[in-house]
């Protein structure tokens, strides 16, 4: 399947011509008409005629000029693009057609991608199982009556299922992390600043981030050079220089980087395979030549407070905007978890609870953003687990708003700190359910995660495995 | 009325605050729920802010300016801009009045 291969190997075998780019999008198109109906990963699924079309003109001019080139993706909904229709999962955009394309789409279309999808989520990117959705909840690939994760819910499922070859997704507290742990794929959430926010629609301002999701650390190396970087009409995102990362990733040298593992992370909310794939994932990192060293994170239970105060604060902002009058219909149409999100925001920034809330927990950031400085000064990165148990069932969190944001609790941690954070598959339950970890990385530091996630990922074949469909 | 708890009449204020038209089935549903969720979240209030500044953003970065110059790329038609609109009129967007006639 050409599916299974990395981008460096479909690249090769594109510039060689053992296959064509009609070959690799006509099997994305096969897998979707298979898929799609029992997963539900797609809100909308660019023509395949025009797809196909696009494809052929690309395999006349075969060229070397970007890994990407004639290589087929995915969005999630929430980035706008012109000429095709953008919902971030919600009625209240409806048919919303952009007239200008999210920057980090304009690049990926620069370098010759093939966009072919727009993928179902959490509304406004508001929940962690893509069940918050006016398209109906998202599937699980390995087990279609559990949910993908969320927000970046589709996007997972697509890399998952084969049905895309790479997809960008959009964490604000664990939305690229939590769907890659769920359905074994590897995701990044970036620095804050290291992608263009242009274009991607806000739900927390200063927590958003926009990365990639790929089946392996080097194929996400391999997007984020092409889509990092200074863009002007993004003023938050950063001038830093973007390093040639699929190289640094092959020949930077793990031997005694530090992982740090703190003591907190393994509480008894955790699930006991997921502590034990970690203890396992320890052991190879080890192999490595990779030192593992003990660390604490005191703050650690107050990270689900601090997020979820900013984050619906700003999103009762961001969601100000939506009154129908310029696009869209009215607030009526707001699903009840993103009401329930624009209510706690709009009450913790309310007069009488502005000090308590909302002040409050912009403190409690610094000083989360002193305690990661402090672990990451006594290792080179954290590892920890990006969720606390398995994919859930459909409907399970349906009447408890609370059960629902605890799944967050160990990626919501990094967006108010801005640290990128690394999410790959380490294992599988005793019912043959994906795990993930995350490698959490000081700001500006992806060059290392890809190194490590690299290299751990070719000591290992978890990131490989495929559920049958 | 004592702080943290999340009375009815707070659940309709801030619907009110927040511009959503909530049925009183709506606020009956939400009230326990949201007052579940500050519950756990006010844990906050225990940690020791004293003299800790706040952080509102992480990009280092502080007044980004750019030309005072139209960029002519990012312009839109009056026609793709009115594209997406429900209402118009004569080329405008149409909006609910907000003012009384006296």
């Amino acid at each position: 399947m050409l599916l299974d291969k990395t981008i460096q190997e479909l690249h090769k075998g594109l510039v060689n011509k053992e296959f064509s780019v009609f070959d690799i999008v006509k099997e994305c198109y096969d897998h979707i008409e298979q898929s799609q109906r029992k997963l539900n990963a797609f809100i909308t699924v660019v023509d395949k005629d025009a797809a196909l079309k696009q494809a052929m003109e690309k395999d006349k001019a075969i060229s070397s000029s970007s890994l990407l080139y004639g290589i087929p993706f995915v969005l999630k909904d929430t980035y706008v693009s012109r000429g095709i229709r953008t919902t971030c999962a919600s009625r209240v955009l409806g048919d919303f057609i952009s007239p200008y394309n999210a920057t980090v789409l304009q690049k990926l279309l620069d370098a010759g991608a093939i966009l072919i999808g727009k993928m179902n989520m959490d509304a406004w990117g508001h929940g962690a199982t893509s069940e918050n959705t006016d398209f109906g909840p998202v599937r699980n690939p390995w087990d279609a009556t559990r949910v993908a994760g969320g927000s970046s819910g589709g996007c997972a499922v697509a890399i998952a299922a084969r049905m895309a070859v790479f997809a960008i997704g959009e964490d604000t507290g664990g939305s690229i992390r939590n769907p890659a742990a769920w359905c074994n794929i590897t995701g990044l959430k970036v620095t804050y600043g290291r992608v263009s926010r242009y274009g991607c629609i806000a739900y927390a301002s200063s927590f958003d981030t926009v990365g990639p999701m790929a089946k392996t650390a080097e194929d996400c190396a391999v997007i984020l050079g092409v889509i990092a970087g200074k863009d002007p009409y993004d003023a938050t995102s950063s001038s830093n220089d973007v390093p040639d990362y699929v190289n640094i990733m092959q020949t930077k040298k793990v031997k005694n980087v530090v992982i740090g593992i703190s003591k907190e992370f393994y509480g008894d909310g955790l699930d006991s395979d997921i502590r034990q794939a970690i203890f396992d994932a320890q052991k190879v990192f080890k192999d490595m030549g990779v030192i593992i060293k003990d660390i604490s994170m005191p703050l650690f239970d107050y990270g689900i407070p601090v997020y979820y105060l900013i984050g619906p604060s700003e999103t009762s902002s961001n969601l100000a905007r939506y009154d129908g009058v310029r696009y869209g219909n009215r607030r009526d149409y707001f699903t009840e978890e993103t009401t329930r999100r624009i209510m706690m925001g709009t009450h913790a920034l309310s007069t009488g609870y502005y000090d308590e809330y909302y002040r409050k927990a912009q403190k409690a950031r610094t000083l989360f953003i002193k305690e990661y400085e402090k672990m990451l000064s006594v290792c080179d990165v954290v590892l920890m687990p990006v969720t606390p148990t398995h994919a859930t069932k459909i409907g399970e969190f349906a009447n408890d708003p609370l059960k629902n944001l605890l799944v967050d609790v160990y990626t919501v941690s990094q967006n108010p700190v801005g640290v990128p954070s690394l999410a790959l598959p380490c294992g599988f339950s005793q019912s043959k359910l994906p795990i993930g970890m995350q490698i959490v990385g000081k700001m500006f530091s992806e060059d290392l995660l890809f190194a490590l996630g690299h290299q751990y990922q070719s000591r290992t074949n978890w990131h490989t495995q495929k559920p049958s469909l | 009325m004592s702080k943290g708890t999340l009375s009815k009449e707070i659940i309709e204020h801030i619907a009110k605050l927040a511009k959503l038209n909530l049925s009183a089935t709506q606020i009956e549903k939400f009230q326990p729920q949201l007052a579940s969720v500050f519950g756990y979240i006010s844990k906050i209030q225990t940690l020791k802010t004293n003299g800790v500044m706040e952080t509102s953003q992480v990009t280092g970065l502080e007044n980004v300016m750019r030309d005072d110059m139209v960029d002519e790329k990012r312009m839109l038609s009056q026609d793709e801009a009115l594209r997406n609109a429900k209402r118009t009129h004569n080329g405008f967007f149409v909006v609910d009045a907000v003012l009384k006639e006296f």
